[in-house]
């Protein structure tokens, strides 16, 4: 993301229970500003302590993260975990790894979607 | 690029439809371009009815780029359809249109879109988003296997 000069700022939550208190603002984030949100997740299925498809399903079940872009990117190539994932509600689904030219210029175009909307200083989370 | 991915452009703009063709051309994205010009003629398209009879429907598009201002059916309507249908519903919608409404982005997202890119006026972007959106939803963006 650096090397494509995309600036914003970058959560990063090691595991499913960290990401959900920093997207609901419980616990370690307690008091966090609720409208700040991130301009995408980039969520990896492979997590410790909450399986990520429940994390994604929570986040789509709150109303205050319903429509947030979420963004599989993880090694699973499992057709089920593909599957599961557009279920569950994903924006989109990656294998890693990834072409990393590819990769820097699919990052780029995240970059550019925030571009095109609204500008603030969003972020990006990544579990 | 792999060529046996079609993309599918709904777009009743003749000028935006070269557009998007022009783009895609000009970024060497040679893979099939389908293009209905309405709501019918698309959902027609996607479920082998009408003109489309008989066409083989595990052959779905890669992607399809939805215009929201669309006659005869709008194009949330046209997303809503491909979402209620379990022979579409996993297909990639990106919605590609000039609405600027807050509402439009959030219905659409609601309706289950996977991304929402709106127009650039600008020519040079306008062509620049249509390159990466190939790249993603062509090269990048691994769709849901056919059930």
């Amino acid at each position: 993301m650096k090397k494509n000069n995309i600036a914003n700022e970058v959560v990063v939550a090691l595991d499913g229970i960290e990401a959900l208190d920093y997207l609901f603002a419980k616990s370690a984030y307690e008091g966090r500003d609720l409208n700040d949100l991130p301009q995408f997740i980039l969520l990896d299925l492979k997590l410790p302590k909450i399986d990520s498809l429940e994390v994604l399903r929570r986040i789509r079940a709150d109303n205050r993260t319903r429509r947030l872009a979420v963004v599989d990117l993880t090694t699973s190539n499992e057709d089920r975990d593909i599957i599961s994932s557009y279920e569950f509600g994903a924006n989109s689904y990656i294998r890693k790894p990834v072409d990393f030219d590819q990769f820097t210029e699919a990052i780029r175009q995240l970059g550019l979607y925030s571009g095109i909307a609204p500008k603030g200083t969003r972020q990006a989370i990544i579990i | 690029m792999m060529n046996s991915k079609k993309i599918l452009l709904i777009e009743d703009n003749p000028d935006d439809e070269m557009l998007t063709l022009r783009a895609l051309k000009k970024n060497n994205i040679a893979n099939e371009v389908i293009v209905a010009r309405d709501g019918v003629e698309a959902l027609d398209y996607l479920f082998g009815e009408g003109a489309h009879e008989g066409r083989d429907l595990s052959d779905q598009p890669q992607v399809i780029l939805l215009d929201l201002n669309l006659p005869k059916i709008d194009g949330l309507e046209v997303l809503k359809r491909i979402r209620n249908d379990e022979r579409t519903r996993r297909l990639a919608v990106v919605i590609l249109t000039t609405s600027n409404e807050d509402r439009d982005v959030i219905k659409s997202y609601d309706l289950g879109a996977n991304s929402y890119i709106r127009k650039p006026v600008n020519f040079d972007q306008f062509m620049e988003a249509v390159r990466q959106l190939g790249l993603y939803w062509l090269v990048l963006n691994t769709n849901a296997p056919n059930a």
